[in-house]
């Protein structure tokens, strides 16, 4: 296919975006905020949105450089809140079988859970194409990025999104993906099992392992449903 | 903590969390995968969405919250049917929205 040009299917295309943006201003803005507060500079509040694009690693980040804690520490921490990338990475796979090695670098670099909940929609409807799939992921750490320096600039001056509900954008978001991700009874069944363990694991104290062990658990419960009884459609 | 100890720590999270992100996707997209795995990788997504989505709506300000105060637990219940209605993520996101800020609005 020609690579269309037209404004309205460009927008249209883009259009999966849209909510992530109205969640990543405000949070990239409180943590913006926070960042500064925390003792980091304008340039390096920015550059770590730049370079890491990770919310709740950069909020637990921000928390760790306010209370002086060892780089290394940081590193550490930084690693084991975004090793549950590593399986989204692993899910979105065999989607990317003809693209370039390049197209795949830009891809995953900006690989987050929200755009993780719009690709493997899209991927799975077949709209698996690279420029329009990398063009969403700029369009979501642009806003992240620019809400991140809007905090950063506006410093101390107290944000409160809450009035607007733009905090519950993004879990909304969750809940449609989520839904829209639904075909039959053994998704509901994976789908419970999944959140109840991410809680249960949660309540026993590994507060940063909950959603990889829950995760790898639920999908081979499904994965053993499917193959050792019949497979659901 | 020194400029250049901060622009290294940032550089050292950007590795950590490009490289997880970045090698399943890398080594697995042209291999052929035994039949388990494959179906394991499709669950993925309903079981890691699902890991995130409860704890978000549940626990608050570290502990689990049944309350009626819990509003992003009881807005979840129509914003699940919506999105089983309407197939489309922006009518949920909107109304959902949408419900929370009237909620805040008459019950504050």
């Amino acid at each position: 296919m020609l690579v269309d040009s037209n404004k309205s299917s460009w927008l249209k295309a883009l259009s999966p975006a849209v909510p992530v943006m109205m969640g990543y201003l405000p949070i990239g803005f409180a943590y913006g905020v926070l960042a500064v507060n925390a003792g980091l500079s304008i340039l390096q509040t920015v550059l770590m949105s730049v370079i890491v694009y990770a919310g709740s690693a950069q909020l637990i980040a921000a928390s760790l450089f306010a209370q002086m804690i060892q780089p290394v520490s940081i590193i550490a921490t930084t690693f084991i809140v975004n090793l549950r990338h590593l399986l989204m990475s692993a899910a979105l796979a065999p989607y990317l079988q003809h693209w370039r090695n390049s197209e795949v670098a830009a891809f995953s670099f900006e690989l987050t859970d929200e755009s993780f909940g719009i690709h493997s929609l899209r991927f799975e409807r077949g709209e698996n194409k690279p420029l329009s799939s990398i063009a969403i992921n700029l369009v979501c750490q642009l806003s992240w990025v620019i809400g991140s320096l809007i905090g950063a600039l506006t410093g101390n001056m107290i944000e409160d999104v809450r009035p607007f509900a733009l905090d519950y954008a993004l879990p909304a978001m969750f809940i449609a993906l989520l839904v829209l991700q639904i075909r039959n009874r053994r998704h509901v069944i994976i789908a419970v099992l999944g959140g109840l363990l991410s809680l249960v694991i949660w309540f026993f104290g590994a507060t940063q392992w909950n959603v990889i062990f829950a995760t790898i658990i639920a999908a081979a419960v499904g994965a053993g449903l499917d193959t050792w009884l019949h497979p659901q459609s | 903590m020194a400029s250049s100890t901060i622009i290294i720590t940032l550089i050292g999270m950007a590795v950590v969390t490009y490289l997880p992100r970045l090698l399943p996707a890398w080594y697995l997209r042209n291999k052929k995968l035994p039949p388990f795995l494959v179906a394991w990788l499709r669950y993925v997504p309903i079981a890691v969405l699902s890991a995130l989505l409860l704890p978000a709506l549940l626990i608050q300000d570290d502990v689990l919250n049944f309350s009626p105060t819990n509003l992003y637990l009881w807005a979840a219940i129509p914003a699940i049917w919506i999105a089983w209605r309407t197939k489309s993520m922006f009518a949920t996101v909107i109304v959902a929205m949408l419900l929370i800020a009237l909620a805040r609005f008459f019950l504050s």
